[in-house]
């Protein structure tokens, strides 16, 4: 037996060295990102049921529990649904754009993952500017919304669209500050390198000098994601859906899978800038050996769930916020605390003071 | 063919192709967005010339912010689009000229004849940068210290832009009513609401 596994592992180095060199780069890259992506997806079809569990027992209500045990399988069945349903194209709706916009949703979703350390080393692309490069693509997402809204050629759609468009280009500015102070902190644009300087248990997190501009990012990226209280894109009580109200099966499935997935990603983002991503928060207390001190995948994943819990905590506290107050909040508010709190940071950069302490 | 060169080829195909896209589509709003794919091939090609400080900036900005609001206001046009195409052949040999005058200065600037741009500028000689290399790091430094002036002075240019671009849009007329959210969120029950004593009554 061990005799035949020793023949399939030579016949499979054989086949491997066989390749020229550049596929072989294209083949480890491609595996690495099904790596990535293959968790992801199975993440994201779970975090809608755990969206629906934890706002059920929030509401007093005990939520899907019908498919599979205690309702495990709820996720599978609803793609296997979705998949199956017609995908409609409304009258003289634009179809190629209609077609494109749920891809260019997700694209972005995706390909932001590229750059996310989840521990030491272990990324996909180690780039120099990885904050930029995250920061661009999740800016580029909103092309998804607004080309569904236009291509859609129904009225609700086009307001929905309007609404992202203005919506996502204010939170955004406030977002890019928000980051300046983190790159400023870490001295940085690489995200492994935001992490490492984070280094030396939980008070040396950036969430502490950083708080104002801590919170002004993660309410930012629920603003971006477009999820609840800041989901007037999709308002059903005064637009039907929003942008995707004519969407239907698979089409409208990927709008949800981008908007989840950007959930993730915002979750992990906040994590890794602000809470020291991979770093254990009992770094120093106790030793690098005890479970509790090694720094590990385990606590990136546990601070990103805290934040993918806080969005849909959020979803099942609060009210819609109205427009205006949405534009107010991220113009009037975010901007001019970040603006603030930059300066702030310069004056504790130059007095050594916080993390800049040389 | 390297892989770059594919790449290469594969985004300058790109570029040239939703160029003349954005010229020659019908509506409006795919012109607007051939020319995001435009910008965002060439933040490719800029990538792969290790500007990708350059090339993400370009995304961020252009793709990102500038390119959504310009979509924004194409979108809520009402065009008519035979009325737009009337003038088409009247225009076209100033077009063309132009076009050619552009092309021309290019080649000129470029290419082998005329002044040698790329051989003064040192640019024929330009050598890899090892992995490490960050090119958002260099540009920084030499953005704040040898041309520090210039970009103060382009920083102020931009922000007297947006005070005028406000002041310009900023009007208030005495008809429109405004709420002040400040307000509204310090009202109290009491303002609201008042609780009457009453005795019950017994219907008969």
């Amino acid at each position: 037996m061990s005799e035949m596994i020793d023949r399939l592992l030579a016949i499979g180095v054989d086949l491997w060295s066989w390749f020229p060199a550049d596929w072989q780069t294209f083949l480890l890259i491609l595996g690495k990102i099904i790596l990535i992506l293959a968790p992801l997806m199975i993440c994201v079809a779970y975090i809608t049921y755990a969206e629906r569990k934890i706002i059920g027992y929030m509401q007093i209500r005990i939520g899907p529990n019908r498919v599979g045990p205690r309702g495990w399988l709820q996720p599978i069945a609803d793609a296997m649904k979705l998949l199956f349903k017609e995908v409609i194209i409304p009258t003289r709706a634009d179809r190629f754009l209609f077609l494109i916009a749920p891809v260019l949703s997700i694209m972005p979703a995706l390909a932001a993952w590229a750059v996310i350390p989840f521990d030491r080393g272990i990324v996909l692309s180690n780039v120099n500017a990885g904050l930029l490069y995250v920061l661009a693509l999740t800016s580029i997402g909103v092309y998804g919304v607004i080309i569904a809204g236009w291509a859609s050629n129904s009225k609700y759609a086009i307001l929905s669209s309007l609404r992202v468009g203005a919506q996502i280009v204010a939170y955004e500015i406030a977002m890019g500050f928000a980051l300046v102070g983190v790159i400023m902190a870490s001295g940085s644009l690489n995200l492994g390198a935001i992490v490492e300087g984070q280094a030396g248990g939980l008070s040396s997190w950036y969430i502490w000098p950083l708080l104002p501009l801590f919170f002004v990012y993660f309410i930012s990226g629920v603003a971006e994601t477009n999820r609840a209280p800041f989901d007037v894109a999709e308002g059903e009580s005064e637009i039907v859906a929003g942008f995707h109200v004519e969407y239907s099966g698979m089409a409208f499935a990927v709008f949800f899978l981008a908007e989840y997935a950007n959930i993730i990603l915002i979750s992990s983002l906040t994590s890794l800038m602000f809470l020291g991503g991979w770093l254990s928060p009992f770094e120093g207390l106790v030793g690098a050996d005890h479970w509790l001190g090694a720094s590990n995948l385990f606590w990136f994943f546990a601070k990103a769930c805290v934040f993918a819990f806080c969005f849909l905590w959020f979803r099942a506290t609060f009210p819609r916020y109205r427009y205006d107050q949405i534009m107010r909040l991220g113009w009037k508010v975010f901007i001019p605390v970040t603006i603030v709190w930059l300066f702030v940071e310069a004056v504790m950069v130059v007095a050594q003071v916080g993390p800049w302490a040389a | 063919m390297t892989i770059t060169d594919f790449l290469f080829f594969a985004f300058a195909t790109v570029v040239i192709g939703s160029a003349l896209g954005v010229v020659s589509s019908k509506n409006p709003v795919h012109s607007v967005l051939f020319l995001v794919l435009t910008f965002f091939s060439s933040a490719a090609i800029w990538l792969m010339l290790e500007a990708e400080f350059l090339a993400i900036a370009l995304v961020l900005v252009y793709v990102g912010a500038v390119m959504v609001l310009f979509l924004f206001v194409v979108m809520m046009l009402d065009i008519n689009v035979a009325k737009m195409r009337e003038g088409f052949v009247s225009y076209l040999p100033a077009g063309l000229l132009f076009a050619l005058l552009m092309l021309g200065v290019m080649v000129w600037v470029v290419g082998p004849v005329g002044p040698d741009v790329m051989a003064t500028a040192g640019l024929d000689k330009a050598v890899r940068h090892a992995a490490d290399y960050s090119n958002t790091e260099a540009l920084g430094e030499i953005l704040y210290t040898d041309y520090v002036l210039a970009f103060e002075i382009a920083a102020v240019i931009l922000l007297v832009a947006i005070v005028a671009a406000i002041t310009l849009t900023l009007r208030r007329r005495p008809t429109t009513k405004y709420q002040t959210p400040g307000k509204q969120i310090q009202v109290k029950r009491n303002d609201r609401l008042k609780i009457i004593k009453s005795d019950a009554e017994v219907l008969k």
